[in-house]
Parts: C-alpha cells; structure tokens; sequence
C-alpha cells in the first residue's frame, strides 16, 4: 500500500511541476484558450466514472456513477469543443494579410 | 501487476505525454488548434484503455454500465451544445461551469470508493485522506464556480454580498468542515460525516465566492480551475488511477500559475482576493467623486476623434473591460481596419488582465478577425507607445492609470500600459467613474487627453462613420 501511496505521490509531484514548466511559457495572449484547454484536461475524471462503473454494487452506487458520468461528460466533451472553437478564430489570419501589414509599417 | 495491467499503464503514460505535448503547443497560435486535438486524442486513449481495464478486471454490474451510458450522454450533449453556442463574451461563465462539474465528478468518484469501501475492508488512511479532500476540494469547486458562474452572467449581483457577521459565519462553516474531514479520516468509515463534509463544504464554496466582487470573479475563475485540478488528481489517488493524477496535477498547475499571473497583474494577493473586501466596489462609492475633476477634462465629440485618428500615423488602441462589456470587438475591430486601409498603423496594446479571464481579450479580437500580429503585450505594447501619435483607450481604467508608477495608492506596482507616453490619448468612456481600483486616472486629465463618453459599440460606430466622410472628402 505505501509502496503504491509513493508511486503515486512522485507521480503527481513531478507532473504538478511539469505543469508548471510548460504553462509558464504560454504568452498571456493565448490564456484563455490554455485555460479552457486544461479545463478540458480535467475531464479526464471521465475515466475515474468508467471506474466508478466497474465497481458500483448498489442503487447509491448506480446514482454515483450517473452523476460522475454526465458530469465528467459535460467537462470533457464541452470543454474540447469550445477550445477548439476559440482556436479556430486564433488560427484564421492569412499569410497575404500579413504581409500586407508589415508592408503598411514599412511605408510608414 | 499483470502484463495487462502494465499495458494499461503504458497507455496511461502515452495519454499523459499527449497532454503535456499538446499543452505545450498552446505556446504559439499556429500550432495551438492541433495541440488542443493532440490533447483530445490522449484522452480517447486514457478513456478507452480505462474501459478495456475495468471490463476485463472488475466486469461491473450492467446496471452501473447503463447508468454511466445514460449520464455520458445526458452530459455530452449538454457540454457540445453549450460549447457550440456560447458567445465569446460568455466563455468564462462557461469554463466556470465546466469546473463545477469536473469538481462534483471528481467528488461524486471519490464518495463511491468510500461507499464501496465501507462494505468490504476497513479503510486506509491512503484512501481516506485522497476520499474526504476530494469531497472537501471538489464540492467547493462545484458550489464556488456555479456562484462565479452566476456572477459573470449577471443572475448574481457582481458587488461583493457580504452581511453583519457574515466572516464569522464563514469561518464557523469552514471549522465545522475542517472537523468532520479530520473524523472522516481518523473515525472508522461513516457516511454521515462525510456527508457533514460534503454540505458544508457546498456552504463554504457557496459564501466564499459570494463575499467576492465581480471584477475579482476572473481571478476566481482560475483559482477554481486549479482547485478543479487538485479535485481530480485527489480522485486519481482515491481509486488508483494514474491518468487521473496526472491530469489533475497538470491542471491544478496550470490555473495556479494563471492564478498566480493575474493578481499580479492586478497587484493584489491571491489571499486578499480570497478574503474579499479591499477594492472590490466597496470602495469605489467612497472614493472620490470625480466632480472637481470635471472642469480639467476636455470633452471630444466622435468628429473630434476622427479627425484626430485620420491624421495619425501610429494608433495604438487599448481595448479594457467597457469594451467586452459593450460587445464591440467587431465594431472596434472595423474602425481599425479602415484606419489600416488609409495606410495608418494600428495595433493593439493588451494588459493581461483586459476582458473577463486572461487574455480573454485576446479571444474577442480574434472573434472579430483581428490578426494575431497586431495584438501586442504588455511590454512589446509599451516600447510601441513612445512612438504613437493617438492612443485610443476604450473602457479601460486601472490598467493604464499612471499613479500605479507612484507609492500609496490602491494600483501602486501594478504592471500598466504606458498610454500617457503616446503624443495625444482618447478615451472613450461612460463616465468619469473610477475603475475597480476605486481611484481616479490622472490620463484622464492629462491636457492631451480628449474624453469621448459614451457607450463603447455606439462611440466607435459613430467614429467609423466620421472617419469615411472625413477621408472620402
């Protein structure tokens, strides 16, 4: 048991400083879609339900796993499609506009 | 372990690679919207190797199979159809909702491994510990971001609602929580008190997030986020599931350091936005009325400022909370546009706090087609503005208030946009009313600054219809 509390401890350390590694370095421009992205991320508790499903054996059991369920299901579905939403409007501009502009600063 | 089991482990690690890969593309706009998929696609994976795991381990009653079908898709179709029609302006309300139910997920797996432990062996302190701090985590999580939820959306008042008594009654509730969570770990299993944990934490998010002004409600946003994190990485130690810890921590990282980031930005303790009170709207009734301020402000009509921007060279616009308020990313992002077609330089200076949740004005200017290019941050924006001839403020206060340079104010040492170097500065605002800081703005009486009050959406529709008869005559 403590063999396994460990594991799962250097686990979670390590990537709570990952975490932190990678996020550090997102400009502040793009943390809403970072933030509805690891919003996302956290739907990952779908998984926990699927558990939850595996070893329920009772009417409060059956209830647990139906609330986890949708729930879990509502954060991760949603959360990548509207992330993905807002990524779309992110990744719109054209390399012609660009250009454009640049050449608008020249002249300038 | 069996090889079966390491196999799903391996799959575990795969999934979790995806996330951080996919996370870090979130670092640049063109490679974030494949990012957000490398990151979707580690999910079906965890998701899938969890389910092969639990049918061939566990099995599992077909009754728990039907009930968890029926919820995924009962929330499946709730979360694609919110994602899908939400508008831009709404997002942070949304992601709030999303950590409620991620955090009621996490606390609902959580109260389960405790039911279910009940009945079999007696439970170790490594289950209970992970079991009662997520019931405690995510229930705050659940009630707190529906309030915050509440509050963006305007159902709630966005003032801070606090009453006579009402941090007694808080710190009551949570004493209550923190003792039935202390005898849920130490006392042999007892449903009850984790029940007791469950409501008053549910009271505790509820009152926490209450006592807590809207314009701080973005700072909570996050801070939930990262609770949300914790909630779940909990529920990954309670049922020994490592794709669960992983992702909560990365999570739970992920919103601190935003959290983090922002009440820097607004030079405030994450603690003293916690806690509520300073700054929050209390103040700004008191602070200053602005009347005496009156006679040194130079009022513009919409002509004024057309003028003015048509003979410009270099426009910098500051985009601040008005302008989300107003919904005028298209209309602001019009006159630029026509601005740009007259071979005038325009771009826009971005604080990190603008909008309602980081770099949420970011995402409104994008809806509106804005290059990515044309957004500058923080420092890039203040090189830009020595060499500005009009700087366009449009529903911004705190963050380009030049008494932040100086001690012993409210905005004292917060990072602001340097608008008062650019040659001449409009601002287009309501009123003279003073921010959420609750203090007034120098700029605004600076002699080379015109204030333009009206309504964002209107001011800059009535500035693009003066600029084209101005350039077309």
């Amino acid at each position: 048991m403590m063999e396994t509390l460990y594991s799962n401890l250097a686990i979670f350390v390590l990537a709570l400083l990952v975490g932190v590694e990678v996020i550090g370095k997102i400009p502040s421009t793009l943390h809403t879609p970072m933030m509805s992205g690891s919003n996302a991320i956290h739907g990952v508790v779908i998984a926990g339900a699927v558990v939850t499903a595996s070893l329920a054996d009772s009417p409060t059991g059956y209830i647990l796993t139906f609330i986890a369920g949708a729930f879990a299901a509502a954060n991760v579905f949603g959360g990548y499609v509207v992330t993905d939403r807002i990524l779309k409007m992110f990744t719109r501009p054209t390399p012609p506009k660009k250009a454009d502009t640049t050449t608008t600063e020249d002249a300038s | 372990m069996t090889g079966f089991q390491f196999l799903v482990g391996i799959l575990y690690l795969l999934s979790a690679s995806l996330f951080v890969v996919g996370l870090h593309m979130m670092r640049a706009p063109a490679t974030a919207r494949n990012g957000n998929r490398i990151s979707a696609i580690g999910m079906v994976i965890a998701v899938l190797a969890t389910i092969v795991l639990a049918l061939v381990v566990d099995g599992g009653e077909w009754i728990a199979w039907v009930a968890l079908t029926a919820g995924v898709l009962v929330g499946a179709v709730f979360g694609v159809y919110r994602a899908r029609t939400v508008k831009m302006t709404d997002v942070p309300q949304l992601v709030s909702v999303f950590n409620a139910v991620g955090g009621s997920a996490a606390a609902a797996i959580a109260f389960a491994a405790f039911i279910l432990a009940t009945s079999s062996d007696p439970l170790e302190l490594t289950v209970s510990i992970p079991v009662v701090l997520d019931v405690l985590i995510g229930s705050i999580t659940f009630s707190g971001s529906l309030i915050a939820a509440g509050k963006l959306q305007g159902i709630i008042p966005g003032n801070p609602v606090t009453f006579p008594g009402s941090r007694l009654l808080n710190a009551l509730v949570a004493l209550i929580a923190l003792g039935a969570s202390v005898a849920a770990v130490m006392l042999p299993h007892n449903t009850l008190l984790l029940l007791v944990v469950l409501v008053t934490a549910l009271i505790l998010g509820i009152l926490m997030v209450l006592a807590i002004g809207g314009a701080d409600a973005p700072v909570v946003v996050s801070l939930l986020n990262a609770l949300t994190g914790l909630a779940v990485a909990m529920a990954g130690f309670a049922i020994d599931n490592q794709a669960l810890i992983i992702a909560g921590a990365l999570v739970g990282a992920a919103g601190t350091i935003l959290t983090l980031q922002m009440a820097q930005a607004m030079n405030r303790s994450v603690l003293s936005i916690i806690v509520g009170g300073f700054g929050t709207g209390e103040t700004t009734a008191t602070a200053g009325p602005a009347d005496e301020d009156l006679t040194n402000v130079r009022s513009l009509t919409s002509d004024d400022v057309a003028i003015q921007l048509a003979y410009a060279q270099h426009v910098l616009i500051v985009p601040g909370y008005g302008l989300a308020a107003a919904q005028a990313q298209h209309e602001v992002a019009e006159l630029a546009a026509l601005l740009m077609a007259h071979n005038i330089d325009v771009k826009y200076a971005i604080h990190p706090v603008a909008g309602r949740m980081p770099g949420h004005m970011n995402v409104l200017l994008a809806e509106a087609n804005v290059p990515y290019e044309q957004m500058l941050q923080l420092d890039e924006a203040n090189a830009a503005f020595d060499n500005c001839d009009v700087a366009l403020v449009i529903g911004a206060n705190d963050v380009c208030n030049p008494d932040a340079r100086k001690p012993g104010n409210a905005v004292s040492g917060m990072p602001i946009l340097d608008a008062d170097h650019a040659k001449a500065v409009v601002v287009i605002k309501r009123s003279m009313r003073p921010g959420y800081a609750g203090i007034t703005n120098p700029l605004f009486t600076d002699p080379k600054t015109g204030m333009l009050f009206a309504d964002a959406k209107k001011a800059l529709k009535d500035i693009t219809v003066a600029v084209k008869e101005y350039v077309s005559a």
